[in-house]
């Protein structure tokens, strides 16, 4: 494939690209900009960075305020401390309300690596999804997230963009790739099977896409960047051509993209799903590649699982 | 100090109404908190009707002064305060906490003009104000945001991190007010987990501390004036408070934190409050 961009660094520039063009952009983070790749903003616009420390609670509530007075507030963190250590914080003072506040967090996912399970989150897109008024956004490269970036500022009231720390293969022609919130998009034709993924795991499904091709199984991929609100009608669509799918994300099998396209297709049209994802279980340190490999997140865990629901179609 | 006796009177006479108001729907709505209500009363009549820069018909002007009620229980004297001073009618306040009413058990910003932040679960007011006090100073804007903080409220960790960020970041335009009253829902605070010396502890995070008798109204706009020249700092008026302040009954009274009065209880208690009995 091409080159490999981390999505938190076309975060990063994102973020000053659209700092320049709006000025009621405002971007918080709590000690974590070098990693989070806010710096890149806070080196241009240091007026309106706001570093509050390891202090994520006061963060979100910091951020409620600044959108309570008409400022467009980006607060970052890591996926875990920017969703779980703040829960209260977002649901009471950001979705309850309304308020137009968007949570980019990095370091989703095991990819995290040699930090371990305290700093893998494979639990936020659950945590995030059943929040009401919340948008989720997992963009599956960096053509994705600079365009989330933008569209989540245009957006009114919360969003939530899962980024990672890792390098991962742009996807999309960035002169010809169109973002439409809550749009899925079709990245392989295929009628046998469809894999809805998200994130890295869309690179992942187009590189099993490939070798399942060659057995002789078409495959239809799916990328939907946006779990929240999902976009039923392509899941349908794609269930009804298929009869089968699998799902695959960089996050529990349990309340995530899995769960989104389980509960939509349960309701609307019944197949046959697997879920392809961490089996309810922490991550651990390591190398993020041998990480994916131990936790069940390649291109030959999706081939297993295409075989798995073939037969019970 | 030279405050006239006549504005005196008149707000004195102004937080007489909002308690009356307190009683009276927290007794109709059958639930509710009247105690740290009431202690709250005189303060956040001298901002509503003497303090702060506002204007009911425009509620969303941006250089109006703002108040946040981190204390979001106390919901019934801040919709006591703006039914009076003109945000919605003053009818509608029996309306608390029935279904479909915008009074909702905790105050929302969406549902009721004037609410500057929906608030309700403890400890994160004080990060929302500051937000908007740097909202403020980003835009070149001279409102102040004024918060209100109970003294169980303070046991939340957040509250701290907001403190500390206020001093680091000057917010010189937030001026809190901390109820102290001296009692929360298990018992006394200094009980439970005391959070004392409390003057101390904000003094020690950067903050300029003032220490008055919540319920002297010259003793509270006075304190607000001196707040109101502290520069490079935030200010905090720590004030000493009476738990269900103005009702015999409820007065000092833990288990008023979260019961509404019955209906013979409110006739009592709207009798003392018409006497003028404090």
């Amino acid at each position: 494939m091409s080159k490999k961009i981390a999505t938190r660094e076309a975060y990063g520039a994102a973020l000053v690209e659209l700092g320049r063009l709006n000025p009621n952009v405002v971007v918080l983070d709590a000690d974590l900009a070098k990693s989070t790749k806010t710096a890149d903003f806070s080196k241009e616009f240091p007026q309106r960075f706001f570093d509050v420390g390891i202090a994520e609670q006061n963060m979100i509530g910091t951020a409620a305020g600044l959108a309570a007075a008409g400022k467009v507030p980006f607060a970052s963190s890591f996926a875990v401390f920017a969703t779980g250590r703040v829960y209260d914080q977002i649901r009471n003072s950001v979705a309850y309300p309304r308020l137009n506040v968007k949570i980019a967090a990095t370091h989703a996912g095991v990819t995290v690596g040699e930090d371990g399970a305290s700093h893998q989150m494979v639990e936020d897109i659950a945590l995030m999804r059943v929040l009401p008024n919340m948008t989720v956004i997992v963009p599956a490269d960096a053509v994705e997230t600079r365009a989330a970036v933008l569209a989540a500022a245009e957006m009114d009231g919360p969003v939530y963009i899962r980024l990672g720390r890792s390098g991962v293969p742009v996807l999309h022609d960035e002169n010809n790739f169109r973002f439409e919130p809550g749009r899925a998009v079709t990245l392989r034709e295929g009628n046998d099977v469809a894999v809805i993924a998200c994130g890295i795991m869309a690179a992942a499904a187009l590189e099993a896409a490939e070798k399942l091709a060659g057995e002789g199984v078409s495959v239809r991929v799916l990328d939907v960047h946006t779990i929240k609100p999902l976009d039923v009608q392509a899941v349908v669509e794609a269930a009804k051509i298929t009869g089968a799918v699998v799902t695959a994300e960089e996050h529990s099998i349990i309340g995530g993209l899995g769960g989104a396209v389980a509960e939509a297709l349960a309701e609307h049209h019944p197949v046959p799903v697997r879920r392809v994802g961490v089996l309810d279980t922490f991550g651990e340190s390591g190398k993020p590649d041998e990480l994916l490999e131990k936790y069940g997140l390649t291109p030959a865990d999706i081939t297993l699982a295409v075989h798995e629901v073939l037969k019970r179609k | 100090m030279g405050i006239p006796a006549e504005k005196l009177d008149r707000l004195r006479e102004k937080a007489r109404e909002i308690r009356r108001h307190i009683i009276t729907m927290v007794g109709a709505a059958g639930s509710g908190h009247p105690g740290g209500s009431l202690s709250a009363a005189d303060i956040v009549t001298a901002l509503y009707f003497e303090v702060m820069r506002i204007d009911p018909r425009r509620p969303g002007w941006p250089e109006r002064d703002r108040f946040v009620l981190s204390k979001g229980h106390a919901a019934p004297v801040l919709y006591a305060a703006l039914a009076e001073r003109g945000y919605f009618p003053v009818a509608s306040l029996p309306s608390l906490r029935q279904t479909g009413s915008p009074l909702q058990g905790h105050p929302d910003m969406r549902k009721v003009p004037g609410v500057e932040m929906s608030t309700g679960s403890l400890g994160q007011g004080l990060s929302a104000a500051n937000g908007m006090a740097l909202a403020g100073k980003l835009d070149g804007r001279d409102y102040r945001v004024f918060v209100m903080l109970g003294d169980g409220e303070i046991q939340e960790g957040q509250v701290w991190e907001a403190a500390m960020a206020a001093a680091h970041y000057k917010l010189d335009n937030v001026i809190a007010f901390l109820d102290h009253n001296g009692l929360q829902i298990d018992g006394p605070v200094t009980e439970i987990m005391s959070p004392e010396p409390v003057a101390d502890k904000w003094r020690a995070f950067g903050w300029d501390v003032q220490e008055i008798d919540g319920h002297d109204m010259a003793a509270i706009l006075a304190a607000v004036a001196r707040a109101g020249e502290v520069q490079g700092k935030p200010s905090i008026i720590v004030a000493r408070t009476i738990k269900g302040k103005g009702c015999s009954f409820m007065e000092h009274q833990v288990g008023w934190h979260g019961s509404a009065p019955k209906p013979e209880q409110v006739e009592q208690a709207l009798r003392e409050l018409a006497g003028g009995s404090f």
